[in-house]
């Protein structure tokens, strides 16, 4: 157990899922984790085992049934959208509504909560601009329309307006998807490279296991029947990720590490 | 061409002229002075109130509702402010005799046409709350407008030709019938919802992410989509209720501002638009007027005229309507 003051990202016994007036609907139960800063931390687990729902749980777009979420050991409960603006930043599935702005103006919005009522840009906003500018490498899309880019270009403008909202931790809900190989492994890389030079906390979830077992620090393995959380090594050698699916088409290889189909 | 609009009419006034009698200075024809002061001045005043006015509430809604369709026009308000009129027309008619005219004054047809607007806002506005999907929100929209509309048919069915004629005035639109009182609550109305969609510049740049990402930067949605709503409704529902339902205005110039000025950040559109609709208004007004003739066409059919092409053009060249 590390010391608690570097944990920024902590859940104690959550359950997630909806409420309803006749018993509640649980999606998944017992999560328990941890992350310190400078870690990726990759969240793999089936279709509709509540990837999605945990994230969004995480970031107060919806409440946990039970259990508790600590962000820089804080009660979730106790923030408001305000200040979690200011500790949390998202990168969501969806693109955003309006794509006739430039990449400089999409980024701009990542100042929001720092900004004044009219949203005025100050010179430290600019710097924090140009430094996700920067750091994503879209400094030179930066006057590009959003309906110009690719959609790997698209995604690190997103990261990059995250970026900008300056929180130390920052949650992606599968950022690879869409994309080809190359640059799925461009985004999962930069975002690597992320936490070591920005000591941010990254959480994704993904369905790029392979990379995600090669890149992330720690893994959250979402199964029916339980959560596993833990190195990567550790998960492979617990035989955990062979939980992920029904087994009577694909199988995980722990020799090499990756899924294999079953002949 | 503020001071076009106000040259141009039936009566031709030299532009010197026009000049020299909005600053009290001596003007050799006391009728032209009679006509520029009393008529010219408030109608290009007003002109300019409800095509800003129309404006910015189509870029407040269609930003709102992220969709470049909404408008006041589409979404029912100004159906609603034609319904509260129609029922004060021709609803005064079943009170007949002296009942009937008192109903009539110009500040009724005021308040009914804002009461209409609020209401039908209101309901789309208790709609969304409900309802998550904006493209439904519009279908409802849609639907009140059908539905006022057929109200007013049944009433109009059953009005005697007086009242009738009156209601149907009114459609047309005019910039016209507006007394210097009248500019007064238009012009408080129009401040009041001009300074609050300023309040809402942040917000709607943070809506241009959609409503999940807005929350995400610590956006209070409840909080800004009552304030756009509001802001709206005071500025279409007082616009109509003076000028009539001016169709198009709200939908067309924001696109067309976006043309010109080729970005989305409300800092720039919400001055622009507030600008280009004023200008946009006046034309519309002096072509109405045929300038030289002694014909005046219904402001309604002219902005049609000019804002339906003008719509087709930019989706035929853009092929997208992007906001």
């Amino acid at each position: 157990m590390p010391n608690q003051q570097d944990i920024t990202l902590q859940t104690k016994n959550l359950s997630i899922g909806y409420f309803h007036k006749n018993g509640n609907h649980i999606v998944a139960k017992n999560i328990n984790f941890f992350s310190n800063k400078s870690e990726l931390i990759g969240l793999v687990g089936s279709n509709g085992i509540g990837k999605s729902t945990l994230l969004r749980t995480l970031c107060k777009v919806q409440n946990a049934l039970s259990g508790e979420i600590f962000i820089n050991n804080q009660n979730l409960k106790s923030y408001t959208y305000e200040t979690l603006a200011e500790t949390l930043s998202v990168v969501l599935t969806e693109t955003p509504a309006s794509k006739n702005m430039t990449v400089a103006e999409l980024v701009a919005l990542g100042r929001q909560p720092y900004t004044n009522w009219l949203g005025t840009i100050t010179e430290n906003d600019k710097t924090h601009i140009t430094q996700a500018l920067e750091a994503t490498e879209m400094m030179s899309f930066k006057d590009r329309k959003c309906y110009e880019l690719s959609d790997g270009q698209l995604q690190r403008a997103l990261i990059a307006r995250a970026l900008a909202q300056d929180t130390p931790i920052i949650i992606l809900d599968e950022p690879t998807t869409h994309l080809d190989l190359y640059h799925r492994a461009s985004i999962l890389k930069l975002l690597k490279n992320l936490t070591k030079t920005t000591g941010k906390t990254i959480l994704f979830s993904t369905h790029e296991i392979d990379l995600a077992i090669q890149l992330c620090d720690k893994m959250l393995v979402m199964t029916p029947e339980e959560c596993y959380f833990g190195d990567p090594c550790q998960l492979i050698e617990a035989g955990h990720f062979s939980k992920l699916f029904p087994k009577n088409l694909i199988d995980f290889d722990v020799e090499v590490g990756r899924f294999k189909i079953i002949n | 061409m503020f001071f076009a609009n106000i040259s141009l009419g039936s009566v031709a006034i030299p532009i010197t002229e026009v000049f020299k009698s909005l600053f009290h200075l001596s003007v050799e024809n006391t009728a032209w002075n009679f006509i520029i002061q009393d008529y010219r001045l408030p109608k290009a005043l007003t002109a300019v109130m409800v095509g800003s006015g129309l404006s910015v509430c189509g870029l407040l809604m269609q930003t709102l509702f992220r969709n470049p369709l909404a408008g006041p026009f589409v979404l029912g308000v100004s159906s609603g402010a034609s319904l509260g009129v129609a029922l004060l027309i021709m609803g005064a008619a079943g009170f007949g005799g002296i009942l009937g005219t008192a109903l009539l004054g110009t500040w009724s047809l005021v308040i009914a046409a804002g009461l209409g607007s609020f209401l039908v806002m209101l309901a789309v506005l208790a709609v969304t709350v409900r309802v998550k999907d904006t493209m439904a929100i519009l279908i409802i929209g849609l639907m009140f407008g059908s539905v006022t509309a057929a109200i007013v048919g049944v009433l109009a069915y059953f009005s005697p030709a007086e009242q009738l004629q009156q209601y149907i005035f009114w459609s047309f639109g005019s910039l016209g019938n507006n007394s210097w009182e009248g500019m007064l609550v238009l012009f408080i109305c129009f401040i009041a919802g001009l300074s609050m969609s300023i309040f809402t510049i942040k917000p709607l740049n943070a809506l241009l992410l959609g409503e999940n990402y807005a929350k995400s930067q610590g956006l209070n949605i409840a909080k800004s989509r009552l304030i756009i709503l509001i802001a709206t409704c005071i500025l279409a529902g007082a616009v109509t209720a003076f000028a009539g339902p001016i169709a198009f205005i709200g939908l067309a110039v924001p696109h067309i501002t976006r043309q010109i000025f080729t970005t989305a950040s409300h800092h720039i559109l919400i001055p622009a638009v507030t600008l280009s609709g004023a200008i946009i208004m006046l034309i519309c007004d002096s072509i109405a007027q045929i300038p030289f003739t002694d014909y005046t066409l219904p402001i309604n059919a002219i902005t049609s005229l000019v804002g339906a092409p003008v719509v087709i053009w930019l989706l035929v060249r853009k092929r997208k309507l992007l906001f």
